[in-house]
């Protein structure tokens, strides 16, 4: 087992913590979230030629008076994504785009992939993905306190907000892509980061009830130091399956395997020294857990 | 936990097996299949196209609405109501009522309302009415009215929509009804979805109307094929719903592509009196408010066929004889979502998703049996029966696999491993305090049960509100993360357990490291 002073440690952790959030909030905010046409609507078109380049197709666009345009390479040579931001609903855009597009470039074009998302349904699917994103927050919340105490179960949902919030920040920081994936992998966080998070909490429960007269900082230091293996290898597994995703998996999987890596990264941390130093806040004792074990046994 | 009855031992390798089994249904021969299940690839891993269609109800209410123009002031006249400042707006009427307690009265009247129905299923009325000042009122559709015309045009729509595919023939087409107001469409395979696309875009509404100034009925002004200015009837003397068959022909004389049709009964009594009457002038055949073609009328058409020709190219005679036969869809469908993948791009993200799992599984393989010896050997197999197992129910469901739902099998493969490892972390410390290595294992198990099934719910929880909220893509991704939580707990806690009491217990070994 290792012994290393993470209480000690607790103190900075939490200002890092709290700065980068901080930081991250005003990003979300002033700077914004660059979403992807599934929750701006618009068009995608993910486009293989032979031998184009953004300029020229840039140029065939620009000719079609169609809003904001955004060409870049995309994967392989002679790859691009176009991405159309397009108000109102038309079904005749698309044909009339892709015939521009096939009579003047010079090369063979082949649609490998388009997408339209018209302005009600991309309204709606950003409005099931905060859903989503908040309910599962909300079932992480009512689990932990089942399971746990009430002060528990917010120290969880802190580091969640934590693990989340600071997620998005750097995708706002990155003018990183926001779309369905993105939403898919920020719950899969949440799902990780508890999972992590429980795992030290069923420790600090265990260590409580054995050690009464340890204060909170020593048994989390004690519960963090005694479960840190298992926290580093289980990291180490999952990160090798998402960096394998993320080189190998093609474009279409970057953004998310992408987040995932950041997010099991924030995760880990944020169990660490998010979410056990926040117990101390609410005092937890052995009391605590022996006002627990009383309701339980009938 | 380390003590296995014989038929616990013989249940869970069944279990295993059985489900394990199913894995190997991916791999038969297509066209000689044992058992028909397997794993459906998600249209962005086959290609084809996906499509949400909403219908157009706005129109639909106008036309209904104006369709109550003619009862309701039946309904003012026959009970000697006056009524002034008539107005037909986009979803209502408004007028100026001298008795609106005895219209209210009519209105509202449960029983034989021929304006009004009472719709019993949502013990409401059809309309309503506001006043809006002293004696002007305004009428609408209630909400439980809106409900039924967007229900049952949909239901049409849909029917319609199914009979333009499957004319097309497209293989396995899905069509679904979604919500109130949509229709979702998949047709796995297709490249280019701009020919059903215009297809659907079409409500096809199909008139025969005479060219004449005699404005009695009151006349349209249109543009015909070659760009007269014509004026056109608003009679109608025959429409879509008439044909009973319509196919592409080529005319004999001029090498044409035509449409010929096909009239029923009644069509073919109302046409023939019209064309008997009429010789010599001429008929607008008008598809959604334009002019196909106005031909002269140069004998009288009895027998119930007729052709239509207009400039068309081969594949518009064929489209337009299809649209035709199918019949007219209530009101236009609008594509509000859209999202093609083309069939390279898909087998390159099989390609890709499957080398990425292969690496992933092996990185992580290597590592267990890095970190873990002879306990990274029972890590793996666990591993390795997970992902079989998982694949076998994926298979069982005949679940559709994703490209997120691959990076969720990966995903799996990394995190699969947790359970073993919590409990193998676990035993590592009872084996510090403990001399007998068999308790230490006993209690490493039992300590860590609680522990691994509480990390292992929240990220079940997850995948379930993934499921419950995602689409598409993201739901194959949830399903593979939800079943592989599950087969994990299963392989880790039965099998690996299985496999690490094998071991402890035929040791003679007093020390065993993990």
């Amino acid at each position: 087992m290792t012994n290393y002073n993470f209480s000690s440690k607790f103190k900075h952790a939490n200002i890092l913590s709290i700065t980068i959030f901080l930081i991250s909030i005003t990003l979300i905010a002033f700077k914004g979230l660059n979403y992807g046409i599934d929750f701006k609507g618009g068009t995608l078109i993910e486009l293989r030629s032979n031998n184009s380049e953004a300029s020229i197709i840039r140029d065939v666009l620009k000719n079609m008076d169609l809003g904001d345009i955004n060409v870049k390479k995309f994967g392989k040579k002679g790859d691009f994504l176009i991405k159309i931001e397009q108000k109102d609903e038309n079904n005749s855009l698309i044909p009339e785009i892709k015939k521009n597009l096939s009579d003047n470039l010079n090369s063979e074009v082949n649609f490998r992939r388009v997408e339209n998302v018209g302005p009600k349904v991309s309204v709606e699917l950003l409005q099931s993905g905060i859903l989503a994103i908040s309910l599962s927050l909300a079932a992480m919340l009512f689990y932990i306190w089942v399971r746990f105490e009430w002060e528990f179960s917010i120290g969880s949902i802190i580091a969640l907000f934590h693990d989340v919030i600071i997620t998005l920040g750097i995708f706002s920081f990155l003018s990183l892509e926001i779309n369905l994936s993105i939403i898919a992998a920020v719950l899969t966080i949440v799902g990780y980061s508890m999972n992590d998070t429980v795992v030290i909490y069923d420790r600090i429960r265990e260590n409580l009830g054995k050690f009464h007269r340890l204060n909170i900082s020593d048994i989390a230091n004690l519960s963090i130091n005694e479960t840190l293996s298992r926290t580093i290898i289980t990291s180490i597994t999952t990160l090798l399956a998402l960096i394998s995703i993320f080189i190998l998996g093609g474009e279409i999987l970057r953004g998310f395997s992408f987040a995932m890596i950041m997010g099991v990264l924030i995760g880990t941390f944020s169990s660490i020294f998010v979410a056990s130093p926040i117990l101390k806040y609410f005092n937890v004792s052995y009391k605590t857990i022996e006002k627990e074990e009383e309701k339980i046994v009938p | 936990m380390l003590n296995f009855s014989k038929i616990n031992v013989l249940i869970i390798y069944l279990l295993f097996l059985f489900t394990a089994i199913f894995s190997l249904l991916n791999f038969q021969d297509e066209n000689n299949r044992l058992i028909n299940k397997k794993i459906n690839l998600g249209l962005d891993l086959q290609g084809g196209s996906y499509l949400l269609l909403e219908i157009n109800s706005d129109n639909l209410v106008k036309e209904k609405i104006q369709a109550k123009v003619i009862p309701i002031k039946k309904l003012l006249k026959d009970n000697g109501i006056n009524y002034s400042n008539f107005k037909i707006n986009e979803k209502n009427l408004s007028l100026s009522l001298d008795n609106i307690d005895k219209f209210d009265l009519l209105f509202n009247a449960r029983r034989d309302n021929l304006v009004n129905p009472y719709i019993d299923n949502y013990r409401s009325f059809e309309l309503e009415y506001n006043k809006v000042k002293n004696n002007q009122i305004e009428i609408f559709f209630s909400k439980f009215g809106l409900l039924t015309i967007n229900n049952s045009a949909l239901k049409q729509s849909i029917e319609i929509v199914r009979r333009r595919i499957d004319d097309v023939g497209t293989k396995e087409p899905t069509i679904l009804q979604r919500g109130e107001k949509r229709i979702l469409v998949e047709l796995p395979g297709l490249k280019d979805p701009e020919r059903i696309k215009a297809l659907l875009g079409k409500t096809a509404q199909l008139n025969f109307r005479l060219v004449s100034d005699n404005n009695e009925f009151g006349v349209d002004k249109l543009i015909s094929e070659n760009g007269e200015k014509l004026d056109v009837s608003k009679r109608i003397i025959m429409s879509g719903e008439n044909l009973i068959d319509a196919q592409p022909s080529i005319q004999n004389q001029s090498n044409e592509p035509t449409v010929s049709f096909t009239l029923d009964r009644l069509g073919a009594q109302k046409f023939g009196r019209a064309t008997t009457d009429n010789v010599g002038k001429r008929l607008a055949i008008v598809l959604d408010g334009e002019i196909v073609s106005a031909p002269n009328i140069n004998e009288p058409i009895t027998s119930g066929n007729g052709m239509i020709s207009g400039n068309f190219t081969f594949q518009e005679a064929t489209d337009l004889a299809l649209l035709l036969r199918s019949g007219a869809l209530p009101t236009p469908l609008l594509v509000v979502e859209e999202r093609t993948v083309g069939p390279d791009l898909g087998e390159d993200s099989i390609k890709s998703g499957i080398t990425s799992l292969i690496v992933g599984f092996i990185l992580v393989i290597l590592f267990m049996f890095y970190k873990y010896k002879i306990f990274g050997f029972i890590a793996n197999t666990a591993l390795i029966a997970n992902l079989l197992m998982l694949i076998g129910v994926l298979t069982i469901l005949e679940a559709t696999l994703t490209l997120p739902g691959i990076a969720g099998i990966i995903l799996t493969v990394g995190m699969a491993v947790d359970a073993n490892v919590l409990i193998f972390e676990r035993i590592k410390e009872e084996l510090k305090t403990e001399k007998s290595i068999i308790h230490a294992f006993d209690t490493g198990y039992s300590k860590a049960k609680i522990t691994v099934l509480d990390a292992n719910i929240t990220t079940l929880i997850a995948a379930i509100i993934l499921f419950a909220f995602g689409s598409g893509p993201v739901k194959g991704f949830a399903i593979t993360l939800g079943i592989g939580i599950i087969t994990t707990l299963f392989t880790a806690y039965f099998l690996a357990r299985h496999l690490t009491s094998l071991i402890i217990l035929n040791t003679t070994n007093k020390e065993i490291k993990i």
